[in-house]
């Protein structure tokens, strides 16, 4: 067993929950995953499980990755990520979205929608200034630091920049409803990314 | 019909009763009470509770589709929404057709009186295009119910 799974997302649907009440989900077509290489403390530092997602023709990867999966006489897969182990694993092992039950508690990593080169207006939600009575101040982030002390611009000073297209983790979510013979999981509420984008669903671990 | 619809679908309701804008629906809603008695012992009763009056409009679709449903209560106009694939709507039952030529009826919150009332249509008109549309999902998703109904929340 794995502590996750990667999935592709399908999208949103609204669904009834059990107390009747229409609950926003999240469609996640998750596995099946194989087990690429299992890492041990012993040769790597760490003990944790490489699992693959999309098997992929052996025309489509270079001679590394090839060489990474055959060596290991794992199948070929397009996606690769690292979870912890819980219990047994070895190379070759396949799991689907049955190592999630109904209920269970989750966290989801995806790469957010990009927005591109944003102002501070809609990046940072500063408030900007009157769109009218002659302002001459409209978008612009205004003062970004003092003059004799610090006599610079602070680090991390909230600046335009680009805007989403990178990596974000929610938590909180729940599992509400899982297809094994579809490789469907439905998880509570919005998931980061686009529609097709790759999404990776986590086991809450309770620490021990 | 996508993936994504196919799978709400499957979560609707096998079969909505058929009814119109303008029509006066009786709409029988499943109420779950908690009642603490004396000691610390809660418990849950489920009884049925009835809401008639005028549906002024439908909005939505597949299993997020509800309908407004408005009706006079002491004098106070009172409008309930209802998901129409809700497992808490034990039946809707039409008490009388109504005849009307929009498909929103909010018109009828700035009346009164008589003027607030929705003409009867006296022939019954067949269900043709626009009924079909209600139930034609509905059987759909009955032949596409599988081993998914323990996934349906029911009841």
């Amino acid at each position: 067993m794995i502590s996750g799974l990667m999935g592709k997302k399908l999208g949103m649907i609204q669904i009834f929950d059990e107390r009747r009440r229409l609950l926003p989900v999240t469609v996640v077509e998750a596995g099946p995953c194989g087990v690429a290489q299992v890492k041990t403390v012993k040769k790597d530092g760490y003990e944790v499980a490489q699992i693959g997602f999309q098997e992929i023709a052996e025309k489509k990867l270079n001679k590394a990755e090839l060489g990474h999966l055959r060596a290991g006489k794992s199948k070929l897969w397009k996606h690769l990520r690292e979870f912890s182990i819980l219990g047994k694993c070895q190379v070759g092992d396949l799991f689907g979205v049955d190592i999630f039950s109904e209920g269970e508690d989750v966290f989801v990593q995806g790469t957010s929608k990009g927005k591109g080169f944003q102002g501070v207006m809609k990046r940072h939600n500063y408030a900007g200034g009157p769109a009218t009575h002659g302002s001459m101040f409209h978008r612009a982030p205004g003062s970004i630091g003092n003059a004799s002390y610090p006599s610079r611009v602070w680090k991390n000073k909230a600046l335009p920049g680009q805007m989403g297209s990178k990596r974000i983790t929610v938590q909180g979510l729940r599992v509400v409803a899982v297809r094994p013979e579809e490789n469907l999981l439905f998880i509570s509420g919005s998931v980061p990314g686009s529609i097709g984008s790759l999404v990776v669903i986590n086991k809450l671990q309770k620490e021990q | 019909m996508n993936q994504l619809e196919r799978l709400e679908q499957s979560f609707a309701q096998e079969s909505v009763p058929f009814f119109e804008i303008g029509d006066t629906v009786r709409v029988s809603v499943k109420v779950i009470e908690t009642k603490s008695s004396g000691k610390k012992t809660e418990e849950e009763k489920e009884r049925i509770q009835v809401f008639e009056g005028v549906v002024i409009a439908r909005k939505g679709k597949s299993v997020s589709e509800r309908f407004t449903v408005r009706k006079i209560s002491f004098g106070v106009g009172v409008e309930r929404i209802f998901p129409i694939h809700s497992p808490s709507i034990a039946g809707i039952e039409v008490v009388r057709k109504g005849k009307v030529r929009r498909a929103k009826l909010y018109y009828l919150r700035t009346k009164k009186g008589k003027a607030a009332k929705v003409p009867e249509r006296e022939f019954t008109r067949t269900p043709k295009a626009s009924a079909a549309k209600a139930t034609a999902p509905a059987t759909q998703a009955a032949v596409e119910k599988t081993e998914d109904v323990e996934a349906t929340p029911k009841s």
